[in-house]
């Protein structure tokens, strides 16, 4: 599939490993948990009370109430993500009012305003008593809705709800638009809010550890004791464009996105599925035109429950067989950042890339049979690559694969 | 809020109405223009009567806001309706 080739030129992180791209590299880096016990999760009944830890931005002093007003809590992160990621593209709000540019973000809950309005409405029986704040914060585009007002983009403007692939997706949709000369630029990335009305029903399904005593060592994926995964969440952007948006710009190329593989299980609602991903991986390896062995290094989906790293691992031993390349799951590290998890990992990956290291899968100390197949690496291994692989899977049965590239001039 | 004396009401909204709309308290004088000096919009009008019935405890309705037009019929509005209240 020719077209136009695919660039990233900015990228922007507010996470539980860190406020801004230095702060997340060193974690990275490091091996850094960001979990914590939230004692607020407990006390309201929750079997898990463990969480991602993300500080709220203050962002009083940069936007005007009529532009907050309506950001619900993961559009402060995106907010905020956005803005380093355009910064470091080189682009500002004015610039983007004069030149197209678009907006495509995956989200998938914003409960937390959700429960406010549904509160209010039911103490005050009165609508108009909800403000009018609470429809541009209820809905699942609020990112996008406010980021594009507030940045002032003209493009491509909407939200993916893909379940827990929702940010590979909305990556990989802006990569699909630019590369058919639809766009010339789009912000791409994912947020996900933090705060128990968005996990509750997650929790419900007893999709959470409950290693509660040993918050750091509970996110442990691959391990064969793992016992579920650990929400939490932020936001992450990229910029992406065109090479030939980008050399006119003068703007310093990071990497270049090559693929994208999608599918659908077409099977239970909640099970991963072998052949899904299975096939979205080989679409995304036909995509970038490269075979299986010039993968150096794969940020696995793998959440730490029994049954998703168990497929992953076999999914990624039956495309990649004796290759091997490194693997490893920065949820260990991050818990499973859910709808934005798809675009953080791509910018937790490049941040490797640019830096010269992959990260380690943190809290394996013995992995299944399936994953003991894989190339997991235990620890901070400190190499230059040039490909990476981040997989995104989701409830539905949804799955995304995207593959980045180091740059070449060819 | 009922029973406020006029300096009461004066000075509370003065302090909701710059809080919420982030002005300066110093602009919201009696003859200063409602709309103007707080930059409302059509949205920010629901977000008005939202901050007055958290103060105040009554609805001020829609029709209610076109006679409204300096802080001191504001306020003539407020006072005749908690007084109605007593």
């Amino acid at each position: 599939m020719n077209g136009q080739r695919v660039v990233i030129t900015g990228t922007g992180i507010w996470s539980c490993l860190g406020r801004d791209l230095a702060e997340v590299a060193d974690a990275l880096r490091k091996g850094r948990s960001g979990i914590v016990f939230d004692q607020e999760r407990k006390d309201m009944g929750f079997r898990s009370a463990l969480t991602g830890h993300v500080p709220m931005p203050e962002l009083k002093d940069r936007l005007n109430r009529r532009q907050r007003i309506g950001m619900a809590q993961q559009v402060h992160y995106a907010y905020e993500a956005t803005e380093q990621a355009m910064r470091q593209a080189g682009i500002d709000t004015a610039w983007c009012e004069r030149n197209e540019t678009g907006i495509i973000f995956g989200n998938d809950s914003s409960a937390l305003a959700v429960m406010e309005s549904v509160d209010t409405i039911r103490a005050k029986k009165d609508t108009t008593l909800l403000g009018s704040g609470a429809i541009f914060q209820g809905m699942n585009c609020t990112v996008t809705m406010n980021l594009s007002t507030v940045f002032k983009l003209k493009g491509i403007n909407f939200t993916i709800s893909g379940a827990c692939a929702s940010g590979s997706h909305a990556i990989g949709i802006g990569y699909l638009l630019i590369k058919q000369g639809l766009q010339e630029r789009v912000i791409c990335g994912g947020a996900q809010e933090v705060n128990p009305f968005a996990f509750g029903s997650f929790d419900g399904i007893s999709a959470f550890s409950t290693r509660e005593s040993d918050p750091a060592g509970a996110s442990r994926p691959f391990d064969k004791d793992r016992d579920g995964l650990v929400p939490s969440g932020g936001a992450a952007t990229l910029v992406i464009e065109s090479l030939e948006s980008a050399r006119a710009r003068g703007a310093t190329i990071l990497a270049e996105i090559t693929g994208y593989g999608f599918s659908s299980n077409g099977a239970h609602i909640s099970d991963p599925d072998l052949d899904g991903q299975v096939r979205a991986l080989n679409m995304a390896l036909r995509m970038a035109g490269i075979p299986a062995e010039r993968v150096d290094y794969i940020n696995a989906h793998a959440t730490g429950t029994p049954i998703g790293d168990r497929i992953e691992a076999q999914a990624l031993h039956t495309v990649f067989g004796q290759r091997r390349p490194f693997v490893s799951s920065t949820k260990s590290m991050t818990g499973h950042e859910c709808w934005m998890a798809g675009a953080s990992e791509v910018v937790y990956s490049l941040l490797m890339l640019q830096n010269d290291f992959m990260a380690p899968n943190l809290n394996l100390q013995a992995p299944d049979a399936d994953s003991a197949k894989l190339n997991l690496l235990r620890e901070t291994r400190n190499e230059k690559f040039d490909t990476f692989l981040s997989n995104s899977f989701g409830f539905g049965g949804t799955n995304s694969t995207l593959i980045i590239q180091r740059f070449q001039d060819k | 809020m009922n029973n406020a004396t006029r300096q009461e009401i004066e000075a509370r909204t003065i302090k909701f109405l710059s809080e919420e709309f982030e002005v300066d308290p110093a602009a919201i004088t009696p003859d200063a223009p409602l709309k103007e000096t707080l930059a409302l919009d059509s949205l920010d009008y629901v977000d008005l009567v939202v901050v007055i019935e958290e103060n105040f405890g009554f609805k001020v309705n829609a029709e209610d806001f076109m006679r409204l037009v300096t802080f001191k019929d504001f306020y003539d509005h407020i006072e005749a309706r908690t007084t109605a209240q007593v």
